[in-house]
């Protein structure tokens, strides 16, 4: 049974949306990812999203009897934790068509509950405490531990910036567009020392829905998954392993790329999660595209930029495209465009592509391989 | 002196000898008798081997600086630190934990990576949270 991606959408705007709630966000999605696909609420007996609003309510806004429900939220990987649940549920016959819905109103907090941090969690007794201020103060940590040990420059984590933004330059859509040096970069203001603002992702408004069937339902040319992977590591980035490495970026693609039973020679088009800019250098690591150390030096020599023989994250990434809080919906998202030959900055050729997805701090990662080829 | 509006962490029954230790100027972990390592964050059996055959012991209090952010974005409570280090050190038992730098000023020049630390403890509230600070003592 092969599975596809049969609709696919965005959100009519993204950047900031103080009219729209974050249900909203999802519903608007929804609506057009159905229409996308050639699809109504009644061809859908399975609903996938995350936390709140949760599966539940999008169901029943949009008026769809579930057979099957997933609330996986496990960070801004979930949703392709959701592509890779709603395969194997289709494959097990208990629901037919799934839609996974996303819409976070990040930046303008409408309708969006913050989750609570108590101080006798986890990271309440234990983070915290020492100042931690969201993301930009703990998803960076790994970075100046990575930087002694393979030697990665502070100009070539700024050059992942610059590099992106030759992509978002050709993106209509994405919220930053004009070209940027290393300079530039490195005289932008310091948020949390090695990391200057524009290394740092956007924060937005917007969401993503995508249609999961088989072939035999889709109605427009699918996109196959060939593959898929999960996997999990820390719930705190103080308890990362090795900070030079994500275990579950590893574990995640290894799944992927051998169920797809392909070769990183056979990726045309790659989308890394890109919270901060040294992620995108974790990624095209611990998916194995380059050895350790030479990511930084690979990004640096153009090689994932417009030209480039391993071109990443074309629409701009959470750096300059858009970033919502969970961004890996979007990451997909541009996987299908180029895949379909719809992208704004389009790639020549794109066969197969592969997402990964992170989660957290380096606490998730899923990993899915594409293709608008049957496996 | 108690920097009265920053964070204060609440014990739960499995943390709680930790935070015991703390209160008495000890860092406590666990140790796995089972396989001779020990572990941090507080759980019930040992994440290496699976036993709960675990100890609490006290770690002799040295560290290694593993890594860290310069955070130029006060969290609520550190308004007054100015530019302030989150930082990951390992202790010389093998585990790591997060906390911040302190008796040092905080630059990149001032904190090469594997800098050798000591633990010292600050009073919050009725908790003591372990902060560590150049193995020589405060440089001022």
């Amino acid at each position: 049974m092969n599975i596809v991606i049969a609709g696919a959408a965005e959100t009519d705007e993204l950047g900031k949306l103080p009219h729209m709630s974050t249900a909203q966000l999802h519903l608007q999605a929804a609506r057009n990812a159905l229409a996308d696909a050639g699809m109504t609420k009644d061809d859908i007996d399975g609903v996938a999203t995350v936390g709140m609003p949760g599966p539940i309510q999008i169901a029943h806004a949009l008026g769809i009897a579930p057979a099957w429900l997933d609330g996986t939220g496990v960070g801004g990987s979930s949703f392709l934790f959701h592509v890779r649940h709603a395969a194997a549920a289709i494959r097990a016959g208990l629901c037919t068509t799934v839609l996974i819905t996303h819409g976070e109103s990040g930046r303008s907090r409408v309708g969006a509950p913050r989750p609570a941090l108590g101080p006798d969690s986890l990271i309440g007794q234990f983070e915290l405490p020492y100042g931690v201020l969201g993301p930009p103060t703990m998803f960076t940590l790994t970075a100046l531990r990575y930087m002694k040990e393979t030697g990665l420059t502070h100009e070539q984590l700024a050059e992942v910036a610059v590099a992106q933004r030759r992509w978002a330059h050709r993106n209509p859509r994405a919220m930053f567009q004009d070209l940027i040096t290393v300079e530039d970069v490195l005289a932008s203001r310091m948020v949390a020392y090695p990391f200057h603002l524009l290394e740092c992702c956007l924060v937005t408004d917007g969401g993503g829905a995508l249609i999961v069937t088989t072939e035999e339902r889709a109605r427009r040319s699918p996109v196959h998954l060939l593959g898929s992977g999960e996997s999990a590591e820390s719930p705190i980035i103080s308890q990362m392993e090795d900070f030079t490495t994500s275990a579950a970026f590893r574990r995640s693609g290894e799944a992927a790329f051998a169920e797809a039973g392909i070769s990183h020679d056979d990726v045309d088009h790659l989308m890394i999660y890109d919270a901060f800019a040294h992620v995108p250098i974790y990624g095209l690591e611990d998916l194995g595209f380059v050895k350790r150390g030479e990511a930084g030096p690979f990004i640096a020599e153009g090689h994932t930029s417009p030209g480039g023989r391993l071109p990443l994250n074309t629409n701009g990434g959470g750096l300059s495209y858009t970033h919502t809080g969970m961004y890996g919906m979007f990451a997909i998202q541009e996987s299908v465009r180029q895949l379909r030959g719809e992208a704004a900055a389009q790639v020549p050729g794109v066969e197969v592509g592969v997402v990964l997805g992170n989660g957290g701090m380096f606490a998730s990662a899923a990993t899915l391989v594409l293709s608008n080829h049957r496996p | 002196m108690t920097a009265s509006h920053k964070p204060v962490p609440k014990p739960t029954p499995e943390t709680q000898p930790f935070w015991d230790g703390t209160a008495e100027g000890r860092l406590r972990i666990q140790r796995c008798d089972a396989c001779s390592r020990h572990y941090f964050y507080p759980r019930p059996a040992c994440p290496h081997c699976g036993s709960d055959d675990v100890t609490w012991v006290t770690a002799g209090g040295r560290a290694t600086l593993y890594s860290y952010v310069i955070s130029h974005r006060p969290a609520p409570g550190f308004e007054q630190d100015g530019p302030y280090a989150i930082a990951v050190v390992e202790l010389e038992e093998g585990v790591r934990m997060m906390t911040n730098i302190v008796g040092v000023e905080i630059t990149p020049e001032n904190l090469p990576l594997d800098m050798e630390l000591r633990v010292v403890f600050e009073q919050r509230g009725d908790v003591h949270v372990p902060l560590f600070e150049p193995a020589g003592g405060p440089a001022r």
